[in-house]
C-alpha cells in the first residue's frame, strides 16, 4: 500500500505542478503572436517527445553533487533519491505534454470567437480564460495525456528515485524490481494495480469531458 | 448636426504591406444609423474593426468621443466597452443561452443579472430557451441570442456586420425591428454593414458607398438612393456591378 500511496503522491503532484505551469504557457502560445513564437513551439513539440530516461538523466546531473543545483543548500532544490526529486523528474516530462496539448485545443478555437469575446469587452486576461474555457475538453485531454505519460513511467523515477524500499519505490518500479527477482506473481498483481488506477482516473476524466462539452 | 461621436482622418488599413482600406474623413454622429454598402472585400468589415478598436489603424486617426487614437497607444478598456459588435455568424459559447447573455455584464463584474437577462431574453423572444445549449439553437436563434448579448450591455455604438445575412424573412423581420426598436428607444448609435440595400434603405439614417476600400459617398438615405452625387453611387443603386 506504502508504494501505492507513493506512486499516487509523486504521479499527482507532478501533475498539479505541470497542469498549474503548462496550462497558461500553452493558453499563452495559442493566443498571442511574437517573434520567434514558431521556434518555441518547435522546441515544445520537441520536448514533448522526449524520452522519459533522457529527462530523468538531465534531472539526474542537475541535482547530483557535482551538478549546478546539487551545491545549492535550498528547500526548493530537491535532493537526489527523494519523492520530491522524482516528482522534478515527472513535472519536466508532463509540463511539455500540457503546454503542447492545451496550446493545439486553444489554436482550434474560432479566432474569430476570439474576436467576438473581445468585442464583448474582454480584458487579455478574461480573454484567455473564456477561450481555455471553450477549449476545455483539449485542456482535459491534456490533463489525462500528461497523467497517462507519467504513471507509466520508470526510467525517470529510477534514475533520480533510485528505487529505494519504503522511500522512492513506486508502483512502476517495484514491478521491474519484481520481474527482475523473478517474483512475477506480485509484478503482475503491481501491474493490475496501476491498470486500475488508470483506469479509474481515465474513466473520471472521460465522465467531466463529457459534463463540460454538454 | 451634432458633434459627431467618429471621426476618422486620413485612416488607412494595410496587412503585410498591401493597403485594404483608405478612409479620407468619416463621421458617425450619435443616434444614427450609419449603414455601410458595397460588394464583399471593399473593407466594410475592416472598417467595423477599427470602429471597434479590436485592430489599430495603420495610419491616420481616429477620434471617439473627443479622444484620439492613432494606433499608436492602447484604447482604455473603458472606452472599449463602449462599443461592441454583432457579427454575422453569433460565435455563441459553448454555455447555456441566458449564460451567453450574462457574459458581457460578467465580464464587468456584473453577477446578479438574472432580471436583466429575462428581460432582454423576452425582448428577443427567446424567454423560453434560456437554459438551453447556446449550441443547439436554429441560426436566426442563435442570431437573436447574438444580439441579445449585445443589447444588455447598453453600449454607446452598436456595430453590426451582416446580422442578417442567411436568416429566413421572419429573423429578418424580427432583428430589424428590434435594431430600430433599440436605436428609437435608447438612442444607440450604429453602424451596419449590408449586401442588402433594402435593410440599409429600411433601416439607416444616412448610408455610405465603400469601394476599393474608399469611401465613394455618405449621404443621408433618401438622398443616397434617390439623387446619389457620385456615378458609382447611382450604379450600385441600380444594381450595376461598380468594381
Amino acid at each position: 500500500m506504502e508504494v501505492v500511496a507513493l506512486s499516487l503522491r509523486v504521479s499527482g503532484t507532478a501533475l498539479l505542478v505541470s497542469t498549474v505551469i503548462g496550462i497558461p504557457i500553452g493558453a499563452f502560445l495559442g493566443l498571442r503572436r511574437f517573434v520567434g513564437r514558431p521556434f518555441v513551439m518547435a522546441l515544445l513539440y520537441t520536448a514533448m517527445g522526449f524520452p522519459p530516461v533522457v529527462v530523468g538523466l538531465l534531472v539526474y546531473l542537475l541535482l547530483s553533487r557535482n551538478g549546478p543545483l546539487g551545491q545549492i543548500e535550498s528547500a526548493w532544490i530537491p535532493r537526489l533519491f527523494t519523492p520530491e526529486a522524482m516528482i522534478l523528474a515527472q513535472s519536466v516530462i508532463a509540463v511539455p505534454l500540457v503546454a503542447g496539448f492545451t496550446m493545439a485545443a486553444v489554436l482550434g478555437v474560432d479566432p474569430q470567437l476570439q474576436q467576438q469575446i473581445k468585442s464583448l469587452g474582454a480584458t487579455p486576461w478574461q480573454e484567455m480564460a473564456t477561450t481555455l474555457s471553450e477549449a476545455r475538453v483539449g485542456v482535459i485531454i491534456a490533463i489525462v495525456a500528461a497523467l497517462g505519460r507519467i504513471a507509466a513511467e520508470v526510467g525517470a523515477v529510477m534514475l533520480v528515485g533510485g528505487n529505494i524500499d519504503g522511500r522512492t519505490r513506486v508502483l512502476t518500479t517495484a514491478v521491474v524490481l519484481e520481474t527482475r527477482k523473478g517474483n512475477f506473481e506480485l509484478a503482475i498483481a503491481l501491474g493490475i494495480i496501476l491498470i486500475g488506477i488508470a483506469f479509474v482516473v481515465n474513466t473520471t476524466m472521460l465522465i467531466l469531458q463529457r459534463q463540460v462539452s454538454k | 448636426m451634432s458633434e459627431p461621436l467618429y471621426e476618422l482622418r486620413q485612416v488607412e488599413k494595410a496587412y503585410h504591406g498591401r493597403s485594404v482600406l483608405h478612409i479620407d474623413e468619416l463621421a458617425v454622429y450619435p443616434g444614427e444609423i450609419l449603414a455601410l454598402v458595397g460588394p464583399s472585400g471593399v473593407g466594410k468589415s475592416t472598417l467595423l474593426r477599427l470602429l471597434n478598436f479590436l485592430e489599430p489603424p495603420t495610419k491616420g486617426t481616429i477620434m471617439f468621443r473627443g479622444q484620439v487614437f492613432n494606433g499608436q497607444q492602447e484604447v482604455p478598456l473603458a472606452e472599449r466597452r463602449r462599443v461592441t459588435t454583432v457579427f454575422q455568424r453569433p460565435f455563441l459559447l459553448n454555455r447555456s443561452v441566458k449564460a451567453n447573455v450574462a457574459y458581457g455584464l460578467h465580464l464587468r463584474g456584473n453577477r446578479d443579472s438574472r432580471e436583466q437577462v429575462a428581460d432582454v431574453l423576452a425582448r428577443v423572444g427567446l424567454q423560453d430557451q434560456a437554459q438551453q445549449r447556446a449550441r443547439t439553437l436554429s441560426g436566426g436563434e442563435a442570431q437573436r441570442v447574438a444580439l441579445a448579448r449585445a443589447m444588455i450591455l447598453q453600449p454607446d455604438v452598436l456595430l453590426l456586420d451582416e446580422p442578417t445575412a442567411n436568416l429566413d424573412p421572419y429573423n429578418v423581420g424580427m432583428i430589424e425591428e428590434i435594431v430600430r426598436q433599440m436605436n428609437a428607444t435608447q438612442a444607440m448609435t450604429m453602424v451596419l454593414v449590408t449586401h442588402n440595400i433594402f435593410q440599409a434603405k429600411r433601416l439607416a439614417h444616412r448610408v455610405a458607398l465603400l469601394l476599393n476600400g474608399r469611401v465613394v459617398e455618405t449621404a443621408p438615405t433618401d438622398t443616397f438612393f434617390n439623387q446619389p452625387g457620385d456615378p458609382r453611387t447611382a450604379a450600385f443603386v441600380r444594381g450595376d456591378m461598380v468594381y
